[in-house]
């Protein structure tokens, strides 16, 4: 998985997750050899048009209104998805709070609601290990979209939008309560479900699920994140 | 014995006393130019705040100045814990969020996995009709709980005894039918876990036939009730652009005209076969929102009633082997086991079934890599999934937008400016359940 196997002057694939092993043995009690399959999740490539459905309007409306709130298509849009139906804009955080506000104050886009951030950690999508995932609901026109953006670990800033949306006052403690995301501008960023004085950020994907081995009748259960898992 | 918490200190606002009751007396008058400004924990331990809600009110006399929710009492880890379970066994996980609306979480779920796994088409006709109807159903028991506790919380003791047992003849269907009354895991991944009983029809057709009139005994004692009429109306305020810019959805937002509902405006599990309405009001207080929930209920015994006529006999899962849950259930001498059919066919007969059935049930199938959001009207508004897959046996991530979360944010809005009692009315009219809000 080095770039050794990559032809010169061809890009890196660039990956989200890794997943390795099969049956989840490990060392010598492995004989069958899958123990050392790997396999890569690589990134969603951008798609082209046309999107199909609303979602080319959508992508109109954005490109024709961006620059009345501040920031142009090409600064603020990595790219656009789509996938199972639904749209992701991928968006860098510099332009997030501009872009949100044209989605919410464009009349042809409206979307009054934004359904909260989730945070979802891919330690392996180098410089891009925390993704904050914002979904927002337009009632008008009865649309849904996804916006995505991603934020080094050694740099996990991104812009808070609840000067625009106040409802994500709680949902962006709690993801930086579980992921460690540090949502700029924000009132009060506080945890909201662990204990204040509490240690890490517990949904990342290093942060150990815990639990202890149970007995039961002679035998012993691990805990489950001791468990064999079949990827 | 003096209480060691019960102590005064000084801080850069003033002195700070620390009272617990019954030792008001010990804190002197208020000195020359001192102003007093009251803080009070309402809860986590608290008989009106729905279970273990804290709100931290700040009182000038009866009157809130300043309110806000402190949550997290209940969480339990349940979106970390979905990453080390099987997609299957994430069901029973999920259920156990909002646990009073157990058949919207699993719902949400499985209908979000599906859209992964790109056999949404393929669900069967008799899994979806038995979905929704189970979903009506249940919605009839939150809403029941929402007006019993909302009731008892204001004094209306007979409301609470009234709504909670309206609601046992639910669960003991619900027991009927999935075996438990709560927490039942009952819709899975391609369907439902089991068909219904031989007798599950008639008895549910006999509650539907019961409920209305027993409905309306709590509805009479209620709607016109001077009392209640007094404490719930122009309570809790909260208008249309407050609830946009809150992110608030369900009865509340109904509550003020917009007659926004999934179900219609995208429609999943079949809803668009069903003929209901959304029940509007335009009052934007508690008193709409228990008007609209008393509606609610009828529509939905309404659909329960339609789901009953749709039900053909057919199939309850997927057709492909590979998803599909492969042990089955029967009533055995001891009350329910594994089906002595299916362990023949897999320990006598057929090699293959039995390898498919350990993989199935040790190791789980694989759902392609992506993400969807799935999002669906529970009884508290926009039930949301955000689910990631890397394509693995195991979710990558799931995050639940449970509307109960987002709901509660509006305390302070509905509650900053009114009297100290009027609070518990509007906390009981956004009806949180923190089993949702904490995850």
């Amino acid at each position: 998985m080095s770039g050794e196997v990559v032809p010169a002057g061809q890009p890196l694939l660039e990956i989200t997750t890794v997943r390795e092993g099969m049956f989840g043995t490990k060392g010598s009690g492995d004989t069958s050899g899958f123990g050392g399959l790997v396999s890569v999740v690589p990134v969603p490539e951008a798609s082209h048009r046309p999107f199909g459905g609303y979602f080319d309007i959508v992508a109109d409306e954005l490109h024709a209104a961006l620059a009345d709130y501040g920031t142009t298509p090409d600064k603020a849009v990595e790219k656009v998805v789509i996938a199972d139906g639904e749209m992701t804009f991928h968006v860098h955080r510099d332009e997030l709070v501009s872009f949100v506000r044209a989605l919410r104050d464009e009349p042809g886009l409206r979307f009054e609601m934004c359904l909260g951030v989730s945070g979802v950690h891919y330690p392996n999508h180098t410089n891009k290990e925390l993704h904050a995932v914002y979904h927002f609901r337009s009632i008008t026109h009865n649309r849904v979209i996804r916006v995505e953006v991603s934020v080094p670990d050694s740099d996990a800033r991104v812009p808070s939008i609840v000067s625009v949306y106040p409802t994500n006052d709680w949902h962006e403690r709690e993801t930086f309560d579980f992921f460690g995301i540090v949502f700029e501008c924000h009132p009060h960023l506080t945890r909201i479900q662990m204990p204040d004085d509490w240690q890490g950020h517990p949904q990342r994907k290093d942060y150990p699920l815990g639990g202890i081995p149970v007995e039961y009748k002679g035998a012993t259960v691990p805990a489950p994140d001791q468990r064999r898992s079949y990827n | 014995m003096t209480d060691t918490y019960a102590d005064s200190y000084e801080t850069t606002t003033g002195r700070v006393y620390t009272v617990q009751g019954q030792d008001w007396d010990t804190i002197p008058g208020l000195a020359e130019g001192e102003q007093e400004r009251i803080t009070v924990n309402m809860g986590p331990q608290h008989p009106s705040t729905h279970g273990v809600l804290r709100l931290i009110l700040e009182l000038e006399g009866e009157t809130v100045t300043e309110a806000r929710a402190g949550i997290g009492y209940l969480h339990t880890g349940i979106e970390k814990n979905m990453e080390f379970r099987s997609w299957t066994q994430g069901v029973t996980y999920v259920t156990r969020m909002d646990y009073l609306s157990p058949f919207f979480n699993e719902a949400a779920y499985c209908l979000g996995m599906e859209k992964l796994l790109g056999i949404t088409e393929e669900i069967p006709e008799r899994a979806q009709v038995i979905r929704v109807m189970m979903m009506e159903l249940n919605r009839i028991s939150s809403h029941l709980v929402c007006l019993a506790t909302g009731g008892m919380e204001l004094g209306a003791l007979t409301a609470m005894i009234f709504g909670f047992r309206e609601r046992e003849t639910i669960l003991d269907l619900f027991e009927l039918v999935t075996g438990l009354r709560m927490n039942s895991a009952y819709i899975r991944p391609g369907g439902v876990a089991q068909d219904l009983p031989a007798d599950a029809e008639a008895k549910i057709r006999e509650a539907v036939m019961a409920l209305p009139r027993r409905l309306k005994d709590t509805a009479d004692m209620l709607v016109d009730n001077s009392v209640w009429l007094g404490r719930t109306k122009n309570v809790g305020y909260l208008d249309l652009s407050g609830c946009m810019a809150l992110g608030i959805t369900g009865p509340i937002l109904r509550a003020t005209g917009l007659p926004h509902d999934l179900r219609k405006s995208n429609p999943y599990s079949g809803y668009e076969n069903y003929e209901f309405e959304v029940c509007t009001q335009n009052t934007s207080d508690a008193y709409g929102r228990f008007l609209i929930r008393l509606a609610e209920m009828e529509q939905s015994l309404n659909i329960v009633e339609q789901c009953l006529d749709r039900l053909q006999p057919g199939p309850v899962m997927v057709e492909d082997k590979k998803i599909a849950w492969p042990s089955q259930l029967s009533i055995g001498s001891d009350g329910q086991g594994n089906s002595l059919e299916h362990i023949r066919h897999i320990m006598g007969e057929s090699m293959e079934a039995l390898i498919h059935h350990f993989k199935l049930v040790t190791e789980g199938f694989n759902v392609p890599a992506g993400q969807v959001y799935s999002a669906i009207e529970s009884p508290r508004g926009e039930l949301g999934v955000h689910i990631v897959s890397d394509g693995g046996t195991r979710p990558y991530r799931v995050h639940y937008r449970d509307p109960s979360f987002t709901n509660l944010q509006a305390t302070a809005a509905m509650c900053e400016g009114g009297q100290i009692a009027d609070v518990i009315a509007a906390v009981a009219s956004i009806d949180p359940v923190m089993g949702g809000v904490d995850r």
